[in-house]
């Protein structure tokens, strides 16, 4: 599902509210018949959420943020991260500091986390930013395997998404003074 | 992929980015410590050099400076968490907050505190600390420091959505230190005069208790507070 709307329209602020962050003024959030409110850890267990702010730490390596983010998902670090960043595009750049990657690469490594989770429902702000060509439609395929696979996929970006999807829905928010 | 739910993991996980952090930052550790010795060798110059005098306010002195030191890096704690999303991350996770909180805080405290309890005795010496008031100084320092980094916590978790937070944060953690103050230096002014102080390390390690279990529960509060 595509959220669109123009800046300001609270996309990110409904996105924030459907993973949690942030209460509702009025009603709630539902998942799978219950209230997110009530259950918060069974809910976060089948969520991934890539805000604007990625959750990577510049300091660290690519490899160190990737291994720290499945540590606190609870996910075995014991896997093959090194062929999965290199799948990626970020062969040879696995050790270096973060911060020093330019901001498309900088947003590759958080998106690898798609590759390394079973959560059903993800919530993603934003993600085709600062991406190249390639790395969008990259992207756009590893969303069709994951919907293949049951899950859902609730997004906002200003781009239209260039892969057919079959049950795209777009849900636009207006601006409202 | 396999989830296996360890809390031990997360918990070293969280503790062992903090320490990576602090370690390729030395200066995270080496300034709250030189802040430390310059605050205790500002006292000399200024009351003047009576051995006396300096040993009668030695435990203050310590103490005050301890105090201090730990808020340096209290204000930065949950701060680079809370730029980068790595929070929103850690509130997104199935593990409860809290204990993500108590691995973070155990990381401060040996980054800030540990070195502090080590390094008195060399500035016990610039205060002309008998050994009977280090030993003091450096139990009450080996309990009192890792409350000052729960008590300090919460108010971190509080104030970091805010741009200039760390004052804030400082008004409301110091009036927090009193009690771990009175204790810590009465039980120090109690060992100068070669009398049991036992009493009050206790009186300082059920706070320690107490708030090792419920700070965690309140910093976690007050972190979500700050992030929606």
């Amino acid at each position: 599902m595509q959220l669109a709307g123009p800046n300001g329209a609270g996309k990110t602020s409904l996105l924030r509210i459907i993973a949690g962050f942030s209460t509702p003024d009025e009603g709630q959030v539902i998942w799978q018949g219950e209230s997110i409110a009530k259950n918060y850890d069974e809910f976060a267990r089948e969520l991934l959420f890539i805000g604007h702010k990625t959750g990577v730490n510049g300091q660290l390596s690519a490899i160190e943020n990737v291994r720290f983010w499945l540590q606190i998902q609870g996910y075995d670090t014991k896997q093959d991260l090194y062929s999965l960043l290199a799948k990626i595009g970020l062969v040879g750049l696995e050790d270096v500091p973060v911060r020093t990657l330019s901001a498309g690469q900088q947003r590759r490594v958080a998106l690898i986390r798609l590759w390394l989770n079973n959560a059903k429902l993800w919530v993603l702000d934003e993600p085709f930013t600062a991406l190249d060509k390639a790395g969008i439609a990259f992207l756009q395929q590893r969303f069709l395997s994951h919907l293949a696979q049951g899950g859902a996929i609730l997004l906002t970006t200003h781009q239209d998404l260039t892969t057919h999807f079959n049950e795209l829905q777009t849900v636009t928010l207006e601006y409202r003074h | 992929m396999l989830r296996q739910h360890s809390y031990w993991q997360l918990f070293s996980a969280v503790c062992k980015k903090d320490l990576q952090l602090a370690f390729r930052q030395r200066a995270e550790i080496v300034n709250p410590l030189l802040f430390f010795l310059i605050v205790i060798t500002l006292f000399p110059l200024a009351i003047g050099p009576e051995p006396g005098l300096l040993a009668r306010m030695a435990p203050g002195i310590i103490w005050v400076a301890a105090l201090l030191s730990t808020m340096l890096g209290l204000d930065k704690l949950f701060r680079e968490d809370f730029n980068d999303g790595s929070l929103e991350q850690l509130i997104a996770s199935s593990y409860p907050l809290s204990l993500t909180v108590l691995g973070k805080v155990v990381a401060h405290w040996i980054i800030t505190g540990v070195p502090l309890v080590l390094m008195t005795p060399l500035f016990a010496l610039l205060l002309n600390l008998d050994n009977q008031a280090l030993l003091a100084t450096v139990l009450t320092l080996l309990l009192g420091t890792p409350l000052l980094s729960f008590i300090g916590a919460i108010g971190a978790g509080l104030t970091v959505g805010l741009q200039k937070g760390g004052i804030l944060m400082s008004l409301l953690v110091l009036p927090l230190y009193i009690p771990v103050l009175i204790f810590a230096t009465s039980a120090i002014d109690t060992s100068t005069m070669s009398l049991d102080y036992s009493g009050q390390l206790a009186i300082l390690g059920a706070m320690l208790v107490i708030a090792v279990i419920s700070a965690p529960i309140a910093i976690s509060s007050a972190l979500k507070v700050s992030v929606s």
